[in-house]
């Protein structure tokens, strides 16, 4: 097991979905995009063999955020924004746990956009799954920060007015060492990032597609339906040549993207015209030390309508842990000071006494 | 009450005049004793007044006086210089009793520029012995504070004992070899300043040599310099003719208990209770905050203690500071989170869920004057309303209260306690006053601390009829109706907990109208229940028909002012809160078993309010919210017009 997880205690027995289950009833709205994400992350934990109850889960505040309840792990369902705060707290100081964030796009990017950047910056051995349903649910359909703008909701009826957050550009942005992007209804693929994020030392950002029914449904059918997939989905996949698109002859996609030498971003060519030069596709590279090319890869996805939309891990680099630094200035401490030896601090240097 | 006591005493042996290296160094001149000293240092924000009045602070307590700091500055780093906003200034009551403010008016005032002067004059009593600066009084920096004239010429000052020294000019002579640039000779002569007072109280010298070369370790010049200009200020002081006395102040050692005692500072004491709790419970203590003055040094201080593993974080913002606490405290820390007023504002979301999770937490408060940014340097207790209402719906918190800098200490560990036997957030009321100021501590002993164990939930603690097992997180002690704590980690207790209503016992979501009517009950019984000390009320003779009543740091004023009263043979009780949620149980009694009450506060009466509301008792009110502690001598003055007509 990778060292994210070296210190988290092993289950006795092997483990099976059902362990992950809680006894609480779910009450997501039917057909909500939940369901399936709470079934991948239930069926995936076993995988990783982790006494469950050295598992957390701590959420905000929001439809994705009742998530906890129905896990059967410690958890905590707290305030609105506030959960990679808290979790942060948990995590560095509590390194034998696994701590997972569950968020969504208003609890993270809106209201606790503060805590998510810094946690992302400051590493800490938290993983966040971002629930991106691009409106807010739980308080009945008001436009959300990843919304594309001109939104028509009960609050925006004329359409809203500010530009969207793309989430896996921002967390670049903000310093993260583990990007990456998936989709509620494909099981395998979040499933994989799952994986590569349990595995992840640090802060891991999984943003999750999911499709609220009730007030935005259909909002990533773009990147479902057979027929807009396969242009819509870029697939990333580290080492593998960035390719999408119809099959091309050699069984890749048809169309893949290139860095344009003259102004250094990245676009897409169409393999199949006339002279297209299929040795300029990137490879793409998650463990590139610089997050300018994920960065241009997030960028490549129109916000309206999703068409050309990576997903798969962006970044994935190794960068020191906070939580196993302030363990490590900790243990240091004691080398340099001694154990704490409590009736000497509380004495100081200056003292005098007073005789009976 | 500010003149000084002095009786003449036989001069000390000439041999044993200044400049010896290392050893106590005792004036030659005619000495006097004084039962008690107020000296106030004032200077520009840049002279290094803070640090002047810790040093001779320092070399008071261990010389064993009793003693009361009050610092004062400017929230500005450096406020323009040689400006009335930008005098900072330290003053110090020291005595050979036992005292308890930093006294109201100056004996003496060390003035190290014209804005000093003038700010502080107004505080001087007639008589007060005052040490200028006159090379800072250039016809500039006089009219830069409205000086027209030069009040060291015009007769303004004849009230008063002036000592005109030209400290730049003799700290820049004393250090001429030095070979240090003019700017850096210049710097040292606050150590030049408080080398002469060191001489006009016979404080010992060792020490300040000391702590120069421990600041100044990497710098050897500077540390030299500075050593050399507060050696040529305590000879100047033996050989100039315009000092012709020095005092003695004994030590105060009929005044305290026999023990091994040191200064502390209210933020220091309270750093160290916190660590103390730490071990006490067993629990690895974690702080969580966000710079903030002057709370900030409470976070300097547990950072440099890494060694007891303690662990501090820097968060964000003051919401992420408290929110990593929560989360370490339900990982099974001791939890912490320290800040002031505007702080707090930020944090009641998370106190209000900590309510709700029934967690322990420290909020630590150390007040300032408000409201928004208000006074930051400055110190108040308006707070104590929004400790105690400060969040949406029925939200108790307790709150307990030091009344001096050293009860800081003992503050924290019965914060602790409380937030671990009843699992609940508790506020911690302290202020700047108690923070930046400082008084002897006698130094407890290990086996003298409270006990404050704390056992995690092990077990499942619920049979369902089919006779399995479960844990259920809200099923209550009778006792305390605290919670189980029940830390990750522990199989079989995993559970989930969150900030909406619970059932109660399962903690299953819950909007059962009669479960939130009875949660809501109950989280409030919990509370109430606390079980905390009686007040003790001092009425010595017994014939007091007013009672004074009084929480956190006015218990120094009301304490000198009460006894003023009795000196001249008034009748007045006191009596002074450190729990101020829940109350004492005996509270009410009390405040029935007086014909007035009269309730002294830093703020527009908050307390007198919650008494009046609570105990439908006519508690009055006496306020101030000047920034500044209470005057023994004003205050004195109030309760015994307020106690005329009882
Ligand atoms: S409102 Fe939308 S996101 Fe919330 S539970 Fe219903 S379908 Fe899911």
């Amino acid at each position: 097991m990778s060292e994210a997880l070296a210190l988290v205690p092993k289950a006795e027995a092997k483990q099976s979905m059902k362990d992950f289950k809680s006894d609480q009833e779910v009450r997501w709205c039917p057909g909500c995009g939940d369901y399936a994400v709470l079934a991948a992350v239930q069926s995936f934990m076993p995988e990783l063999e982790l006494a469950r109850e050295n598992v957390v889960f701590v959420s905000g505040i929001g439809c994705s955020s009742r998530f906890p309840y129905y896990m059967n792990t410690y958890g905590m369902h707290s305030i609105h924004g506030r959960a990679p705060a808290i979790a942060t707290g948990l995590a560095a100081s509590r390194r034998d746990l696994s701590v997972w964030v569950v968020t969504g796009d208003g609890d993270a990017l809106s209201i606790g956009g503060n805590h998510l950047i810094h946690a992302l910056r400051r590493n800490v051995n938290l993983k966040i799954l971002l629930f991106n349903n691009r409106i807010y649910g739980l308080t009945k359909g008001q436009y959300s920060p990843t919304s594309e703008v001109g939104k028509i909701t009960k609050s925006t009826p004329m359409g809203s007015l500010d530009a969207p957050f793309n989430p896996v550009s921002l967390a670049l942005g903000a310093e993260a060492t583990f990007v990456a992007r998936t989709i509620d209804s494909d099981r395998k693929h979040l499933q994989g990032v799952l994986r590569a994020a349990a595995a992840h030392p640090g802060t891991a950002l999984v943003e999750i597609y999911q499709n609220c029914n009730i007030f935005n449904d259909g909002a990533f059918d773009a990147l479902k339906e057979r027929d807009t997939a396969q242009d819509a989905l870029i697939h990333l996949e580290h080492g593998q040549p960035i390719r999408f698109g119809a099959p091309a002859p050699d069984g890749l996609g048809s169309k893949g993207v290139v860095r344009n030498a003259a102004t250094g971003d990245l676009e897409v060519l169409d393999l199949a015209a006339e002279g297209a030069d299929a040795s300029r596709v990137l490879v793409h590279d998650a463990h590139a030390a610089s997050p300018t090319t994920a960065f241009a890869l997030s960028r490549l996805a129109d916000a309206d309508t999703l068409h050309r939309t990576p997903i798969g891990v962006l970044r994935d680099v190794i960068r020191p842990v906070y939580d196993t630094d302030m363990a490590e200035q900790l243990d240091q401490a004691v080398v340099q000071q001694g154990q704490g030896d409590l009736a000497k601090l509380l004495a100081g240097n200056d003292t005098w006494t007073v005789a009976g | 009450m500010t003149s000084q006591v002095s009786s003449p005493t036989t001069p000390e042996d000439p041999s044993s005049v200044a400049g010896v290296l290392g050893e106590q160094r005792k004036p030659a001149k005619e000495t006097r004793r004084l039962d008690r000293v107020i000296i106030r240092f004032a200077g520009d924000s840049g002279d290094g007044m803070q640090l002047t009045g810790d040093r001779f602070t320092s070399e008071t307590a261990s010389f064993g006086n009793d003693l009361s700091t009050l610092p004062n500055f400017p929230a500005e780093i450096r406020a323009p210089a040689g400006t009335l906003p930008g005098v900072s200034s330290f003053q110090l009551h020291f005595a050979d009793h036992d005292i308890l403010t930093p006294g109201d008016a100056p004996n003496v005032l060390v003035a190290m520029n014209p804005a000093a002067l003038k700010a502080n004059l107004g505080d001087l009593p007639r008589g007060a012995e005052i040490i200028v600066n006159t090379d800072e009084f250039t016809k500039r920096a006089m009219q830069k504070v409205g000086y027209s004239a030069n009040p060291l010429e015009d007769g303004s000052l004849e009230a008063y004992a002036v000592h005109p020294v030209p400290l730049t000019t003799l700290t820049l002579e004393a250090l001429k070899d030095s070979g240090l640039a003019r700017k850096d000779a210049e710097r040292a002569k606050n150590m030049f300043a408080l080398g002469l007072l060191s001489w006009m109280y016979h404080r010992p010298t060792d020490g300040t040599e000391t702590f120069l070369r421990k600041k100044f370790a990497k710098k050897p010049e500077i540390a030299e310099a500075n050593v050399a200009a507060y050696r040529a200020g305590w000879n100047f002081g033996e050989t100039t003719e315009d000092f012709a006395v020095s005092y003695e102040v004994q030590p105060a050692t009929s005044a305290f208990p026999a023990g091994t005692y040191r200064n502390i500072s209210g933020n220091l004491a309270l750093a160290y209770g916190l660590i103390t709790a730490g071990q006490q419970t067993g629990l690895p203590l974690f702080l969580g905050s966000y710079p903030i003055t002057p709370a900030s040094d409470i976070l300097h201080e547990l950072s440099r203690h890494k060694n007891f593993g303690v662990r501090t974080f820097q968060a964000e913002d003051e919401i992420a500071a408290i929110g990593a606490a929560l989360g370490a405290a339900f990982g099974g820390s001791l939890a912490v989170t320290t800040t002031s007023g505007p702080g707090v504002a930020l944090k009641s979301e998370t106190i209000g869920l900590a309510v709700s999770l029934e967690l322990p937490l420290l909020v630590v408060d150390i007040q300032r004057g408000g409201p928004s940014t208000g006074l930051p340097t400055k110190t108040e207790q308006a707070d104590l309303l929004q400790a105690m209402y400060g969040r949406n719906g029925e939200a108790p918190v307790p709150i307990v209260a030091p009344a001096t800098p050293a009860e800081c200490f003992t503050a924290a560990l019965e914060a602790a306690r409380i937030a671990t036997v009843y699992r609940t957030p508790v506020f911690l009321l302290s202020d700047g006053y108690l923070a930046n100021g400082s008084e002897p501590w006698r130094i407890p002993e290990l086996d003298e601390l409270p006990d404050l164990p704390v056992h995690f939930a092990t077990v499942p603690n619920h049979t369902a009829d089919d006779g399995s097992e479960a844990f259920w997180p809200y099923l209550r002690d009778p006792e305390t109706l605290a919670r189980p704590w029940a830390v990750p980690g522990t199989p079989g207790l995993e559970h989930r907990i969150g900030g909406i209503e619970k059932q109660d016992g399962t903690g299953n979501i819950s909007y059962d109208p009669a479960n939130h009517d009875f949660m809501v009950r109950t989280r409030q019984a919990k509370i109430d229940g606390i079980e905390v000390p009686d007040v003790v009320v001092d009425d010595p003779e017994g014939q007091a028909r007013t009672l004074v009543l009084g929480w956190g740091s006015t218990y120094g004023p009301i304490t000198a002012a009460v006894r003023r009263i009795r000196r001249e043979g008034g009748h007045v009780a006191q009596a002074h809160l450190r729990h101020l949620n829940p109350f004492p149980k005996n509270l009410g009694e009390v405040l029935r078993g007086y014909d007035r009450v009269l309730v002294p506060e830093m703020n527009l009466g908050q307390l007198a309010h919650l008494l009046r509301a609570k105990y439908l008792v006519d508690a009055r009110s006496y306020t101030q919210v000047t920034g500044l502690p209470f005057k023994a001598e004003q205050l004195a003055q109030a309760i015994v017009k307020e106690s005329a007509d009882v």
